[in-house]
Protein backbone atom coordinates (compact mmCIF):
# COMPACT_ATOMS: atom_id res chain seq x y z
CA UNK A 1 0.00 0.00 0.00
CA UNK A 2 1.30 3.43 -0.85
CA UNK A 3 0.50 5.38 2.05
CA UNK A 4 1.44 9.01 0.08
CA UNK A 5 -1.91 9.73 -0.70
CA UNK A 6 -3.01 9.64 2.86
CA UNK A 7 -1.11 13.26 3.90
CA UNK A 8 -1.98 15.22 0.65
CA UNK A 9 -4.89 17.14 1.96
CA UNK A 10 -3.47 17.84 4.90
CA UNK A 11 -0.25 19.18 3.33
CA UNK A 12 -3.02 21.79 1.84
CA UNK A 13 -5.39 21.89 4.89
CA UNK A 14 -3.75 25.42 5.31
CA UNK A 15 -4.87 26.74 2.08
CA UNK A 16 -7.82 28.45 1.58
CA UNK A 17 -8.49 28.17 -2.45
CA UNK A 18 -6.62 26.58 -5.01
CA UNK A 19 -6.67 28.01 -8.14
CA UNK A 20 -5.37 25.23 -11.28
CA UNK A 21 -4.55 26.91 -14.23
CA UNK A 22 -5.16 24.95 -17.51
CA UNK A 23 -6.23 23.77 -20.67
CA UNK A 24 -5.05 20.66 -22.34
CA UNK A 25 -3.51 22.28 -25.30
CA UNK A 26 0.20 23.27 -25.37
CA UNK A 27 1.72 26.87 -25.56
CA UNK A 28 -1.70 28.82 -24.86
CA UNK A 29 -0.31 31.02 -21.98
CA UNK A 30 -0.52 28.57 -18.97
CA UNK A 31 2.47 29.05 -16.97
CA UNK A 32 2.11 32.95 -17.93
CA UNK A 33 -0.70 32.92 -16.33
CA UNK A 34 -0.62 30.50 -13.51
CA UNK A 35 2.74 32.65 -12.85
CA UNK A 36 1.69 36.05 -12.74
CA UNK A 37 -1.62 35.54 -11.35
CA UNK A 38 0.20 34.28 -8.32
CA UNK A 39 1.97 37.48 -8.98
CA UNK A 40 -0.46 40.12 -8.53
CA UNK A 41 -2.25 38.31 -6.34
CA UNK A 42 0.85 38.82 -3.59
CA UNK A 43 1.42 42.04 -4.81
CA UNK A 44 -1.93 42.85 -3.41
CA UNK A 45 -0.96 41.32 -0.28
CA UNK A 46 -2.58 38.34 -0.40
CA UNK A 47 -0.61 35.03 0.98
CA UNK A 48 -0.23 33.26 -2.66
CA UNK A 49 1.27 30.10 -3.52
CA UNK A 50 2.47 28.96 -6.91
CA UNK A 51 3.58 25.36 -7.73
CA UNK A 52 4.75 24.28 -11.25
CA UNK A 53 2.93 20.75 -11.95
CA UNK A 54 4.76 20.39 -15.64
CA UNK A 55 7.26 17.90 -14.24
CA UNK A 56 8.69 17.40 -17.57
CA UNK A 57 8.26 21.13 -18.93
CA UNK A 58 8.73 23.70 -16.16
CA UNK A 59 8.20 27.20 -16.85
CA UNK A 60 6.68 29.23 -13.90
CA UNK A 61 10.56 29.82 -13.18
CA UNK A 62 11.15 31.37 -16.36
CA UNK A 63 8.59 33.44 -16.60
CA UNK A 64 9.14 35.06 -13.00
CA UNK A 65 12.91 34.91 -13.11
CA UNK A 66 13.90 32.50 -10.43
CA UNK A 67 17.45 30.77 -10.85
CA UNK A 68 17.51 28.64 -7.70
CA UNK A 69 15.12 28.15 -4.98
CA UNK A 70 16.02 24.90 -3.12
CA UNK A 71 13.18 23.95 -0.82
CA UNK A 72 13.98 24.30 2.96
CA UNK A 73 13.68 21.13 4.87
CA UNK A 74 11.84 20.70 7.99
CA UNK A 75 9.59 18.23 8.60
CA UNK A 76 8.96 17.57 4.62
CA UNK A 77 9.91 20.81 2.23
CA UNK A 78 8.58 24.06 3.15
CA UNK A 79 8.79 26.19 -0.37
CA UNK A 80 10.59 28.86 -1.17
CA UNK A 81 9.20 32.52 -0.80
CA UNK A 82 10.04 34.27 -4.21
CA UNK A 83 8.70 37.30 -4.89
CA UNK A 84 6.57 37.31 -2.44
CA UNK A 85 5.33 33.91 -3.54
CA UNK A 86 5.30 30.54 -1.71
CA UNK A 87 7.16 28.65 -5.22
CA UNK A 88 7.50 25.17 -5.65
CA UNK A 89 8.76 23.13 -8.98
CA UNK A 90 10.48 19.91 -10.28
CA UNK A 91 13.12 22.19 -10.52
CA UNK A 92 13.84 22.84 -6.55
CA UNK A 93 15.44 19.53 -6.98
CA UNK A 94 16.50 19.54 -10.43
CA UNK A 95 17.91 22.19 -11.62
CA UNK A 96 17.94 23.08 -15.30
CA UNK A 97 18.79 19.50 -16.17
CA UNK A 98 15.61 17.43 -18.07
CA UNK A 99 13.39 15.06 -16.15
CA UNK A 100 12.90 12.33 -18.92
CA UNK A 101 9.50 10.56 -16.82
CA UNK A 102 7.13 8.40 -18.08
CA UNK A 103 3.38 8.64 -17.28
CA UNK A 104 4.16 6.27 -14.29
CA UNK A 105 6.93 8.24 -13.10
CA UNK A 106 5.22 11.41 -13.14
CA UNK A 107 2.23 10.57 -11.06
CA UNK A 108 4.76 8.93 -8.24
CA UNK A 109 6.76 12.05 -8.58
CA UNK A 110 3.65 14.24 -8.46
CA UNK A 111 2.27 11.78 -5.76
CA UNK A 112 5.87 12.68 -4.20
CA UNK A 113 5.81 16.12 -4.17
CA UNK A 114 2.70 16.78 -3.42
CA UNK A 115 3.07 14.60 -0.17
CA UNK A 116 6.16 16.53 1.12
CA UNK A 117 5.78 19.88 0.68
CA UNK A 118 3.87 21.95 3.37
CA UNK A 119 2.27 24.65 2.07
CA UNK A 120 1.36 26.13 5.83
CA UNK A 121 -1.42 29.12 5.36
CA UNK A 122 -2.25 30.22 2.19
CA UNK A 123 -4.35 32.35 1.02
CA UNK A 124 -4.50 30.83 -2.26
CA UNK A 125 -2.56 28.66 -4.24
CA UNK A 126 -2.18 28.82 -7.97
CA UNK A 127 -1.33 25.48 -9.69
CA UNK A 128 0.07 25.70 -13.39
CA UNK A 129 -1.52 22.74 -14.64
CA UNK A 130 0.98 20.31 -17.46
CA UNK A 131 -0.66 20.45 -21.07
CA UNK A 132 -2.65 17.21 -22.50
CA UNK A 133 -5.16 14.89 -21.19
CA UNK A 134 -2.68 12.27 -19.76
CA UNK A 135 -1.41 11.06 -16.53
CA UNK A 136 0.34 14.25 -15.59
CA UNK A 137 -3.06 16.19 -16.25
CA UNK A 138 -5.11 13.41 -14.76
CA UNK A 139 -3.51 13.05 -11.60
CA UNK A 140 -3.16 16.50 -10.52
CA UNK A 141 -7.04 16.53 -10.90
CA UNK A 142 -7.43 13.36 -8.96
CA UNK A 143 -5.47 14.04 -6.65
CA UNK A 144 -6.28 18.09 -5.75
CA UNK A 145 -10.26 17.62 -5.90
CA UNK A 146 -10.58 20.66 -4.18
CA UNK A 147 -9.24 22.87 -7.32
CA UNK A 148 -11.24 25.43 -8.74
CA UNK A 149 -10.14 25.05 -12.69
CA UNK A 150 -9.19 28.32 -14.63
CA UNK A 151 -9.27 27.47 -18.31
CA UNK A 152 -7.27 29.24 -20.66
CA UNK A 153 -7.98 29.58 -24.56
CA UNK A 154 -6.96 31.33 -27.56
CA UNK A 155 -8.89 32.45 -30.22
CA UNK A 156 -7.13 29.66 -32.58
CA UNK A 157 -9.71 26.54 -34.56
CA UNK A 158 -6.88 24.42 -32.88
CA UNK A 159 -6.53 25.22 -29.78
CA UNK A 160 -10.54 25.39 -28.94
CA UNK A 161 -10.69 21.98 -30.24
CA UNK A 162 -8.86 20.80 -27.18
CA UNK A 163 -9.56 23.20 -24.74
CA UNK A 164 -13.13 21.75 -25.38
CA UNK A 165 -12.45 18.57 -24.61
CA UNK A 166 -10.52 19.75 -21.83
CA UNK A 167 -13.77 21.36 -20.45
CA UNK A 168 -15.99 18.28 -21.22
CA UNK A 169 -13.95 16.09 -18.93
CA UNK A 170 -13.51 18.51 -16.01
CA UNK A 171 -16.97 18.73 -16.16
CA UNK A 172 -17.36 14.71 -16.72
CA UNK A 173 -15.23 13.64 -13.53
CA UNK A 174 -17.18 16.92 -11.76
CA UNK A 175 -14.32 19.61 -11.30
CA UNK A 176 -15.48 22.81 -10.51
CA UNK A 177 -14.55 25.16 -13.15
CA UNK A 178 -13.92 29.03 -11.80
CA UNK A 179 -14.12 29.81 -15.55
CA UNK A 180 -11.93 30.71 -18.81
CA UNK A 181 -9.78 33.01 -19.68
CA UNK A 182 -9.09 33.93 -23.28
CA UNK A 183 -5.08 34.77 -24.04
CA UNK A 184 -3.42 36.03 -26.43
CA UNK A 185 -6.62 38.22 -28.13
CA UNK A 186 -6.40 40.45 -31.03
CA UNK A 187 -9.51 42.09 -29.45
CA UNK A 188 -12.29 39.46 -28.09
CA UNK A 189 -12.93 36.16 -30.19
CA UNK A 190 -16.50 35.46 -30.62
CA UNK A 191 -15.27 31.73 -30.87
CA UNK A 192 -14.00 31.66 -27.38
CA UNK A 193 -17.36 34.20 -25.98
CA UNK A 194 -19.27 31.29 -28.21
CA UNK A 195 -17.62 28.72 -26.18
CA UNK A 196 -17.90 29.97 -22.67
CA UNK A 197 -21.80 30.50 -23.70
CA UNK A 198 -22.28 26.84 -25.08
CA UNK A 199 -20.43 25.48 -21.75
CA UNK A 200 -22.40 27.86 -19.66
CA UNK A 201 -18.76 29.27 -18.22
CA UNK A 202 -17.94 32.26 -17.30
CA UNK A 203 -15.59 34.04 -19.61
CA UNK A 204 -13.26 35.70 -16.32
CA UNK A 205 -10.78 38.00 -18.74
CA UNK A 206 -9.47 38.76 -22.13
CA UNK A 207 -5.81 38.57 -22.01
CA UNK A 208 -4.32 40.80 -25.09
CA UNK A 209 -1.42 39.15 -27.34
CA UNK A 210 1.29 41.42 -25.89
CA UNK A 211 4.94 41.82 -28.49
CA UNK A 212 6.47 43.39 -25.37
CA UNK A 213 6.16 39.70 -23.32
CA UNK A 214 8.90 38.23 -24.30
CA UNK A 215 11.01 41.34 -23.38
CA UNK A 216 9.91 41.54 -19.69
CA UNK A 217 9.93 37.67 -18.99
CA UNK A 218 12.11 36.69 -16.66
CA UNK A 219 11.92 40.74 -15.06
CA UNK A 220 9.31 40.44 -12.04
CA UNK A 221 9.22 44.70 -12.52
CA UNK A 222 9.26 44.98 -16.25
CA UNK A 223 6.57 41.63 -16.29
CA UNK A 224 4.16 43.77 -13.94
CA UNK A 225 4.21 46.69 -16.53
CA UNK A 226 3.19 44.93 -19.68
CA UNK A 227 -0.09 45.05 -20.62
CA UNK A 228 -0.67 41.47 -20.62
CA UNK A 229 -0.36 41.30 -16.61
CA UNK A 230 -2.19 44.70 -16.05
CA UNK A 231 -5.22 42.36 -17.75
CA UNK A 232 -4.17 39.26 -15.51
CA UNK A 233 -3.98 41.77 -12.78
CA UNK A 234 -8.14 42.56 -13.13
CA UNK A 235 -8.63 39.17 -13.78
CA UNK A 236 -7.41 38.42 -10.43
CA UNK A 237 -9.54 41.17 -8.89
CA UNK A 238 -13.07 39.97 -10.42
CA UNK A 239 -11.77 36.96 -8.27
CA UNK A 240 -11.57 39.22 -5.33
CA UNK A 241 -14.97 38.43 -3.53
CA UNK A 242 -13.92 34.72 -4.55
CA UNK A 243 -10.37 35.10 -3.09
CA UNK A 244 -10.95 35.53 0.60
CA UNK A 245 -8.04 36.46 2.81
CA UNK A 246 -7.57 33.83 5.38
CA UNK A 247 -7.12 36.81 7.77
CA UNK A 248 -9.90 39.45 6.53
CA UNK A 249 -8.55 43.26 5.96
CA UNK A 250 -10.38 44.23 9.40
CA UNK A 251 -7.95 41.21 11.21
CA UNK A 252 -11.08 39.00 12.02
CA UNK A 253 -9.28 35.72 12.21
CA UNK A 254 -11.37 32.72 9.79
CA UNK A 255 -10.14 29.37 9.79
CA UNK A 256 -7.59 28.23 7.09
CA UNK A 257 -9.53 25.36 6.20
CA UNK B 1 13.36 16.12 7.93
CA UNK B 2 11.62 14.90 5.19
CA UNK B 3 12.11 11.64 6.77
CA UNK B 4 9.28 12.54 8.96
CA UNK B 5 6.67 13.78 6.70
CA UNK B 6 6.84 10.33 5.14
CA UNK B 7 6.65 8.56 8.85
CA UNK B 8 3.58 10.99 8.93
CA UNK B 9 1.98 9.33 5.46
CA UNK B 10 2.38 5.79 7.16
CA UNK B 11 0.55 6.42 10.51
CA UNK B 12 -2.12 8.55 8.51
CA UNK B 13 -2.52 5.65 5.91
CA UNK B 14 -2.34 3.39 8.60
CA UNK B 15 -5.24 4.98 10.63
CA UNK B 16 -7.22 4.84 7.23
CA UNK B 17 -6.86 1.11 6.79
CA UNK B 18 -7.96 0.93 10.73
CA UNK B 19 -10.75 3.01 10.16
CA UNK B 20 -11.80 1.14 7.29
CA UNK B 21 -11.49 -2.01 8.30
CA UNK B 22 -12.94 -1.77 12.11
CA UNK B 23 -9.65 -1.81 14.26
CA UNK B 24 -9.60 -0.09 17.67
CA UNK B 25 -5.78 -1.26 18.32
CA UNK B 26 -2.58 -1.53 15.37
CA UNK B 27 -0.11 -3.82 16.44
CA UNK B 28 2.08 -4.38 13.75
CA UNK B 29 3.07 -2.35 11.30
CA UNK B 30 5.05 -3.50 8.30
CA UNK B 31 7.30 -0.94 6.30
CA UNK B 32 9.63 -1.43 3.39
CA UNK B 33 11.79 1.46 2.39
CA UNK B 34 13.61 1.55 -1.32
CA UNK B 35 16.60 1.52 -1.80
CA UNK B 36 16.71 4.20 -4.50
CA UNK B 37 14.90 7.33 -2.03
CA UNK B 38 17.98 6.27 1.12
CA UNK B 39 15.22 7.07 3.51
CA UNK B 40 17.43 8.08 6.94
CA UNK B 41 16.49 4.78 8.69
CA UNK B 42 17.57 6.07 12.19
CA UNK B 43 15.45 9.55 11.49
CA UNK B 44 12.55 7.53 9.82
CA UNK B 45 11.96 4.78 12.93
CA UNK B 46 12.36 7.53 15.43
CA UNK B 47 9.63 9.61 13.85
CA UNK B 48 7.28 6.06 13.51
CA UNK B 49 8.39 4.87 16.90
CA UNK B 50 8.63 7.76 19.40
CA UNK B 51 7.36 10.82 17.28
CA UNK B 52 3.75 10.24 16.07
CA UNK B 53 2.20 7.46 17.62
CA UNK B 54 2.00 9.88 21.02
CA UNK B 55 -0.73 12.08 19.47
CA UNK B 56 -2.51 8.51 17.66
CA UNK B 57 -4.15 6.33 20.78
CA UNK B 58 -4.61 3.48 17.64
CA UNK B 59 -1.44 3.70 17.16
CA UNK B 60 0.26 3.98 20.50
CA UNK B 61 1.24 0.54 21.11
CA UNK B 62 2.25 -0.72 17.51
CA UNK B 63 5.02 -2.56 16.72
CA UNK B 64 6.89 -0.99 13.82
CA UNK B 65 8.92 -3.47 11.65
CA UNK B 66 11.16 -2.06 8.68
CA UNK B 67 12.77 -3.49 5.86
CA UNK B 68 15.18 -2.21 3.58
CA UNK B 69 14.32 -3.42 -0.37
CA UNK B 70 16.99 -3.47 -3.08
CA UNK B 71 16.13 -1.64 -6.07
CA UNK B 72 15.92 -3.39 -9.47
CA UNK B 73 15.90 -1.20 -12.31
CA UNK B 74 15.15 -1.87 -15.93
CA UNK B 75 15.97 -0.61 -19.49
CA UNK B 76 13.25 0.51 -21.23
CA UNK B 77 15.45 0.90 -24.85
CA UNK B 78 17.97 -2.51 -24.43
CA UNK B 79 15.98 -4.15 -21.92
CA UNK B 80 19.04 -4.68 -19.37
CA UNK B 81 18.17 -5.46 -15.94
CA UNK B 82 20.64 -3.77 -13.36
CA UNK B 83 20.63 -2.41 -9.78
CA UNK B 84 21.71 0.49 -8.28
CA UNK B 85 25.31 -0.19 -7.84
CA UNK B 86 25.82 -0.82 -10.84
CA UNK B 87 24.91 2.74 -12.23
CA UNK B 88 28.26 4.79 -12.79
CA UNK B 89 30.51 5.99 -9.65
CA UNK B 90 28.67 7.26 -6.59
CA UNK B 91 26.09 9.62 -6.67
CA UNK B 92 27.89 13.38 -5.92
CA UNK B 93 25.83 14.85 -2.87
CA UNK B 94 23.46 16.63 -4.89
CA UNK B 95 22.03 13.95 -7.19
CA UNK B 96 21.05 12.18 -4.14
CA UNK B 97 20.13 14.46 -2.11
CA UNK B 98 17.05 15.20 -5.34
CA UNK B 99 16.41 11.40 -5.81
CA UNK B 100 16.11 11.77 -1.51
CA UNK B 101 13.20 13.81 -2.28
CA UNK B 102 12.16 12.93 -5.30
CA UNK B 103 13.18 9.09 -6.34
CA UNK B 104 11.90 9.68 -10.35
CA UNK B 105 14.33 12.52 -10.58
CA UNK B 106 16.93 9.16 -10.30
CA UNK B 107 16.45 9.60 -14.30
CA UNK B 108 17.93 12.96 -14.43
CA UNK B 109 21.12 11.73 -12.84
CA UNK B 110 21.42 7.76 -13.74
CA UNK B 111 21.42 6.02 -16.74
CA UNK B 112 21.36 2.23 -18.23
CA UNK B 113 24.94 0.94 -17.60
CA UNK B 114 25.21 -0.73 -21.13
CA UNK B 115 23.48 1.75 -23.58
CA UNK B 116 23.44 5.04 -20.91
CA UNK B 117 19.49 5.45 -22.01
CA UNK B 118 18.03 7.48 -19.29
CA UNK B 119 14.57 5.76 -20.37
CA UNK B 120 14.86 3.11 -17.61
CA UNK B 121 11.82 1.48 -15.23
CA UNK B 122 12.65 1.42 -11.41
CA UNK B 123 10.84 -2.60 -11.08
CA UNK B 124 11.52 -2.48 -7.50
CA UNK B 125 12.77 -0.61 -4.41
CA UNK B 126 11.76 2.75 -5.02
CA UNK B 127 10.15 4.77 -2.24
CA UNK B 128 8.42 4.16 1.56
CA UNK B 129 5.33 1.34 1.26
CA UNK B 130 3.11 -0.41 3.84
CA UNK B 131 3.34 -4.41 3.29
CA UNK B 132 1.26 -5.32 6.25
CA UNK B 133 -0.80 -4.01 8.96
CA UNK B 134 -2.10 -5.70 12.14
CA UNK B 135 -4.45 -4.92 14.40
CA UNK B 136 -7.62 -5.88 16.24
N1 LIG C 1 -0.71 37.28 -24.07
C1 LIG C 1 0.45 36.91 -24.61
N2 LIG C 1 1.08 37.73 -25.50
C2 LIG C 1 2.26 37.36 -26.05
N3 LIG C 1 2.89 36.21 -25.79
C3 LIG C 1 2.31 35.38 -24.92
C4 LIG C 1 1.08 35.68 -24.28
N4 LIG C 1 0.75 34.65 -23.45
C5 LIG C 1 1.76 33.77 -23.54
N5 LIG C 1 2.70 34.20 -24.42
C6 LIG C 1 3.94 33.49 -24.78
O1 LIG C 1 3.61 32.25 -25.35
C7 LIG C 1 4.55 31.26 -25.00
C8 LIG C 1 3.85 30.08 -24.36
O2 LIG C 1 3.32 30.49 -23.09
P1 LIG C 1 3.31 29.51 -21.84
O3 LIG C 1 4.63 28.83 -21.70
O4 LIG C 1 2.78 30.25 -20.70
O5 LIG C 1 2.24 28.44 -22.38
P2 LIG C 1 1.81 27.06 -21.69
O6 LIG C 1 0.38 26.90 -22.03
O7 LIG C 1 2.19 27.03 -20.28
O8 LIG C 1 2.69 26.02 -22.50
P3 LIG C 1 2.96 24.47 -22.12
O9 LIG C 1 1.73 23.77 -22.59
O10 LIG C 1 4.16 24.12 -22.91
O11 LIG C 1 3.14 24.38 -20.65
C9 LIG C 1 5.54 31.94 -24.09
O12 LIG C 1 6.65 32.35 -24.85
C10 LIG C 1 4.79 33.13 -23.57
O13 LIG C 1 5.62 34.21 -23.20
MG1 LIG D 1 3.42 25.64 -19.21
ZN1 LIG E 1 19.93 0.21 -21.92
Amino acid sequence: MDPRGSVVDRRLEGVRRIIAVGGGKGGIGKSLLASTLALTLAEEGRRAGLLDLDLTGPSDHVVLGIDACPPREDFGVEPRLVHGIRFMSIVAFVGSRPTPLRGVDVSNALLELLAITRWGTLDVLVVDMPPGLGDAMLDAVRRIPRAEHLVVATGSRVVLETVRKHLQLLRRIEAPVVGLVENMSRGGSAAVRALADELEVPLLGVLPFDAELEEATGDVARLSRTSVVGAVRDLARGLHGRIRRVRGSAGSAASGS
Amino acid sequence: MHELALAEAVVAAALEVAEREGLSAIREISVRVGELQRIEREVFEFALREVLPASEPRVADARFRVATEPTRLRCHACSHAFRLSDTSSPLDPDAAESIHFIPELAHSFLCCPVCRSPDFEVIEGRGVSIERIEGS
